[in-house]
């Protein structure tokens, strides 16, 4: 199962947590700060792939994607195959990207309780339950507009709703 | 589209992360998030707040605990967002929820109501929210009260639902598999579901039960046959396929289940091998995903019963695997040589160099992986060359956690290859040198002991001669700087045991040695007792050998400062070395017999030496000892001190407040050096006050458990037992009693290791000529074919001899194979035959998919009547139903094409072909300078201006 996934950018600020073991907070903060250290002495050209388990305990593995100023990480156990993890990643960003338009860093950080939207479409529990990039789209966008339509009057300020008709 | 998380926050919450960004450090980022705990702190608890604002100050909430701040003042709120009627609202509250609480938080209860209410909601969202908190919320005690509804929504019109159903049934199954052990067959029965992500979504709990239990799970090694091989040919709606392959995580799912399933059974692997061999075939081996299949099916092919043609493709994508460029692919190809090998072994020879060049590549994932390898296909023959990497390894990373897995892999081989002693002791030098302090201790011990008891061999010489060269190579050592602890005591102890036993160096410049040791490491107090110990043996040795023994200078101030030493166990130590001085020749050689560290310590548990001491007493006038068991009236304290301790550990709460008498219990049986400080300057007659007291402690304790008599025996063997001499062999003694099951262990592994030698000497000899890779290629794989001859020497088999078993097996038998199998495998050519789709997915004259509709009636009905529906609601949703079709593929996919196009489709591109898609994504890819532009006006307009430092907020993250 996967047992975190993580967001954070090249300067070790944390984007996005979430455990889908519960961890108490400090142990979470230890546990992004120990990622970061790998993930920032970590040479370019190598691969995508750390052994976790000085971190994680045994049986983790880590697989992390660097775009732009975002790293994507993942940790799970053996029942996942890392060259898919990988493309998992792919999937995820991809999906923020359709979500977004030219998804950026700042999506991220104003838009936090639509990426976990989104990751929670992908990942469910601690499993895959969605690998569609189109599926998990078409689901997110049924919520945003269920949501906008209980919503909209009262809850957009006047300003995002031009950043809306985009 | 895509817009709606648009800018909902307000000035505050953009000024807050903005600030964030900005922090130059963390102590000013700590600053600003505590003075907006502050502010929320004060707000949230205000009367009448918006809906709108609760929100946000809930989603703030999230922000700044996951920048690691204690949010929990506010958890009730969100809690109370979960109770709420708006649909944003509650999402987020339960969205919070889950981020804050766990199964086991004191808020839960107030939430199993509103999930329960949730689960019925008519909303789909609604439910599907409750579902998520479900899989994070909900524990042990409380799955009942949910449980039922989940299973309801496990039949709910929204595939999103039934999803997420089971998905949160699996997690009950993961938390507590008896709640829902009943329930486990509705996994069977979603395998059907019409749609595809179901079924994809099923396999994960699948996954799960098969691996705890293969066998009640063998039926369904046809339907997922038959579902691969449909998600093979693109029966599935284009939606899953992904870079052009169709459904790629869905079939890694069921190559790792079929792995599972056709693990050790041959009449279910033979169902595998089609289509296993079918994916190899069409799997596009230049996209990433391609290769994850790939990787998937030569993990299910060195998983199954073994099949020479399935082998032989795995054996060639992994080539292209170790070919390849990209990190990624070699770690991977490295992995799979390490499943594979396990099968044939021979196929590593020829991918040597580039597992070498993976071996010095600067990607230290990829180095590891390696050493992995290697560490799996070590054998006699390659041991010296792959621990020598290994330790040079070691030298070079920072990394403890892996520095001691590491070292104590090179222990393992080490251990059980040493091709010579002194190899293995050099080895052995090294690891402690470089990796000291993160051996195991056991390991030391192990050392010692193999040095004491040579490898077993009745040889006295080699025996001697592994302990002078171990001497000599110990007092080099000690030259040098700083040596971890563990090794010093191993040093000491060898030098203390031998250091002059084949007489080619004298006492004092031993002792000498050994003064210099406790001097350097003066704060280390085991290894000064070591130390002190071994130089007793020295002086014992000397003494029962007639010769005279000279204290040197430093050693006798050594000694002072340790007779004044704070730590007990050094005073002890120290007055018995004294007194051992002090003894004649004919003492001192029973006290302390020459090379005696692995004679067997026969303890006395009744302590008989003592009978004739009891005896005179009695006959004095001294009360006999009264077991226990037999004292019923007699006031004896220390029997109700012991009452006591009996009763607390029976009722705990009850006398939770008397923790006292356990804490005497306990300073009674004192550990086995403090016992031994006790006695020595104990003078006779306070024997006889001490030891009615102990005696009847150590009975007593024989009620409380075997581990407790053991511990007390220790002291007890010290205070009565042969007195000069326990403290003398206490370390030894732990050792030596460890031994007995040991001794074979080391005798098998070096009687066939002393043979390899040889060969591989010769071997060396040959290749030397060769370029330095090739040597090393040579030396890790070359020696492959020779050790299969050997035959397997000592009943503790070793990695090599278990190589050779399964070497000299498996070609036998998957040649046995080859011959069944190639009768059919020929007969129905068009199986294999890739080339035309169209042709092959007409060929098989049932279709696979009725058999597995005979799984489960009532789905099929349904699956049945869908069938006769219109293929215009086929469209709509995506729809697994083209798997039921019987219609040919080809006929299938044109219509597919038709409805396709016909669709209108606001997104516009994701309905159309993996590549029409990727390459619409590239195309707005790139630095689409409008696109930031609008971004950072909005900005603007909200208040916030974007300073430089802050600019790559704004990059494209795919651009």
């Amino acid at each position: 199962m996967i047992k975190a996934v993580m967001v954070m950018n090249t300067q070790g600020k944390t984007r996005l947590a979430k455990f889908y073991e519960y961890l108490p907070v400090e142990k979470q903060q230890e546990l992004l700060r120990g990622v970061f250290a790998v993930l920032c002495s970590r040479a370019e050209n190598v691969s995508n792939f750390i052994d976790a388990e000085s971190i994680f305990g045994p049986d983790s593995r880590l697989v992390y994607k660097h775009f732009a100023t975002l790293y994507f990480v993942f940790v799970f156990d053996s029942s996942e195959n890392e060259l898919a993890v990988l493309d998992l990643i792919q999937v995820f960003v991809e999906t923020l990207d359709r979500c977004f338009k030219n998804v950026c860093e700042l999506d991220v950080v104003f838009n936090y309780s639509k990426v976990h939207t989104i990751l929670d479409e992908m990942i469910f529990g601690g499993q895959v339950v969605e690998t569609s990039s189109s599926e998990i789209m078409k689901a997110v966008e049924e919520i945003s507009k269920l949501e906008a339509a209980s919503n909209a009057i009262t809850l957009i300020p006047k300003s995002a709703s031009g950043w809306r008709s985009r | 589209m895509g817009s709606q998380g648009g800018f909902y926050q307000s000035k505050e919450f953009l000024d807050l992360v903005k600030s964030i960004g900005e922090a130059r450090s963390k102590a000013e980022e700590d600053r600003i998030v505590l003075g907006e705990i502050d502010t929320l702190k004060r707000r949230i608890s205000e009367p009448d707040i918006p809906k709108r604002k609760m929100k946000e100050y809930i989603i703030r909430l999230v922000y700044v605990e996951m920048l690691g701040h204690d949010a929990s003042f506010g958890y009730i709120h969100a809690v109370k967002m979960t109770h709420d009627d708006s649909l944003l609202v509650k999402r987020t509250g339960y969205l919070a929820v889950t981020l804050f609480l766990n199964e086991d938080h004191d808020l839960i209860i107030l939430i199993v109501n509103t999930i329960q209410k949730d689960l019925k909601s008519d909303n789909y969202l609604v439910v599907c929210a409750a579902l998520n908190a479900v899989c994070k919320l909900i524990n042990e005690e409380t799955i009942p009260a949910v449980l039922p509804q989940v299973v309801e929504l496990l039949a709910h019109p929204k595939e999103a639902v039934r999803k997420k159903a089971i998905m949160a049934l699996h997690r009950f199954y993961q938390k507590s598999p008896s709640s829902v052990s009943h329930l486990v067959s509705n996994f069977r029965k979603r395998l059907c579901d019409n749609d595809p992500g179901v079924m994809g979504a099923t396999l994960c709990p699948l996954f799960d039960l098969i691996t705890i239990d293969v066998n009640s799970y063998k039926d369904l090694v046809i339907s997922f046959v038959s579902i691969l091989k449909q998600v093979a040919e693109r029966r599935l709606p284009k939606a899953y396929d992904y870079h052009q392959m169709p459904a790629p995580f869905i079939q890694i799912k069921l190559l790792k289940i079929l792995a599972l399933l056709g693990s050790g059974d041959k009449q279910a692997s033979e169902n595998m091998y089609t289509v296993v061999g079918d994916i190899f075939r069409k799997c596009d081996s230049s996209s990433n995903i391609g290769n994850a299949v790939l990787y998937e099916c030569i993990c299910c092919v060195s998983s199954i019963y073994p099949n020479p043609k399935l082998l032989e493709s795995a054996a060639d994508a992994i080539s292209r695997f170790l070919k390849s460029d990209s990190h990624n692919l070699r770690y991977m190809g490295i992995d799979a040589l390490g499943r594979l090998i396990k099968i044939s072994p021979e196929i590593a020879e020829q991918h040597q160099l580039a597992v070498i060049d993976c071996l010095e590549d600067p990607d230290d994932t990829l180095k590891r992986k390696t050493f992995e390898l290697l560490y799996k296909m070590t054998k006699s023959t390659n041991v010296e060359v792959i621990v020598d990497r290994m330790i040079d390894y070691t030298i070079s990373i920072n990394d403890n956690h892996y520095k001691t897995e590491i070292a104590s892999r090179c222990v393992e081989l080490a251990e059980q290859f040493a091709p010579s002693n002194q190899w293995f002791i050099q080895t052995m030098n090294k690891v402690f040198e470089h990796a000291g302090d993160l051996v195991n201790i056991k390991v030391a011990h192990n050392l010692m002991r193999l040095i004491a008891e040579g490898f077993g061999e009745d040889d006295d010489t080699a025996d001697s001669q592994l302990r002078s060269s171990a001497v000599d190579s110990y007092l080099h050592i000690l030259g040098e700087p700083k040596l971890p602890s563990v090794f010093l005591q191993v040093i000491c102890w060898v030098l203390g045991e031998y250091g002059t036993a084949d007489g080619k160096y004298s006492a004092s410049f031993i002792t000498g040695k050994l003064c210099d040791v406790a001097e350097a490491y003066s704060n280390d107090e085991t290894v000064k007792a070591y130390a002190v110990t071994a130089l007793m043996k020295i002086y014992a040795f000397e003494i029962a050998a007639g010769r005279k023994v000279d204290m040197l200078p430093e050693c006798q101030s050594l000694m002072e400062e340790f007779l004044a030493s704070h730590s007990t166990d050094l005073q002890q130590r120290a007055y018995e070395l004294q007194a051992v001085i002090g003894l004649d020749a004919h003492a001192v050689e029973s006290i302390m017999p020459s090379d005696a560290s692995c004679e067997d310590i026969e303890v006395d548990k009744a302590l008989s030496f003592l009978n004739g001491y009891i005896q005179d007493s009695i006959e004095k006038g001294a009360q006999p000892y009264i077991p226990e068991s037999e004292r019923s009236g007699m006031l004896n304290i220390s029997k109700f001190r012991n009452q006591d301790h009996h009763e607390a550990s029976s009722h705990g709460l009850r006398f939770e407040a008397y923790e006292l008498p356990k804490q005497t219990v306990q300073s009674r049986i004192p550990p086995a050096s403090l016992a031994s400080t006790e006695l020595v300057p104990v003078p006779e007659p306070m024997y006889v006050s001490e030891s009615y007291p102990t005696t009847t402690v150590s009975s007593a304790s024989s009620d409380a458990g075997s581990t407790e008599l053991k511990l007390r025996l220790d002291g007890v063997q010290k205070k009565w037992g042969r007195q000069t001499h326990s403290p003398a062999t206490s370390t030894s003694s732990t050792t030596s009693q460890k031994t007995v099951n040991g001794i074979t262990q080391v005798d098998g592994s070096n009687t066939s290791n002393s043979r390899t030698r040889e060969t591989y000497e010769s071997r060396k000899q040959q290749v030397e000529i060769t370029p330095e890779k090739q040597k090393l290629a040579a030396s890790l794989f070359g020696g492959s074919s020779k050790t299969e001859k050997k035959p397997a020497t000592g009943h503790k088999i070793s990695k090599s001899s278990s190589y050779m078993v399964e070497k000299s097996h498996v070609p036998k038998s998957s040649m046995e194979i080859a011959s069944e199998k190639k009768a059919p495998i020929q007969q129905p050519p068009d199986l294999l035959d890739f080339g035309e789709p169209t042709v092959q997915s007409n060929a098989p004259s049932v279709d696979p998919f009725k058999e597995l509709e005979g799984l489960l009636e009532p789905t099929t009905e349904v699956a049945a009547a869908k069938n006769h529906s219109s293929t215009a609601a086929a469209t709509k949703s995506p729809d697994i139903m083209g798997l039921y079709t019987e219609t040919p593929a080809g006929i299938h996919n044109k219509d597919d094409g038709d409805i396709l196009s016909g669709l209108s489709n606001p997104p516009g591109t994701h309905m159309l072909g993996g590549t029409t898609r990727t390459q619409v994504a590239q195309s707005s890819k790139g630095p689409n300078l409008k696109d930031s532009l609008q971004k950072d006006a909005l900005v603007r307009q909200m208040g916030v201006t974007p300073s430089s430092p802050n600019p790559i907020l704004f990059k494209d993250l795919l651009g």
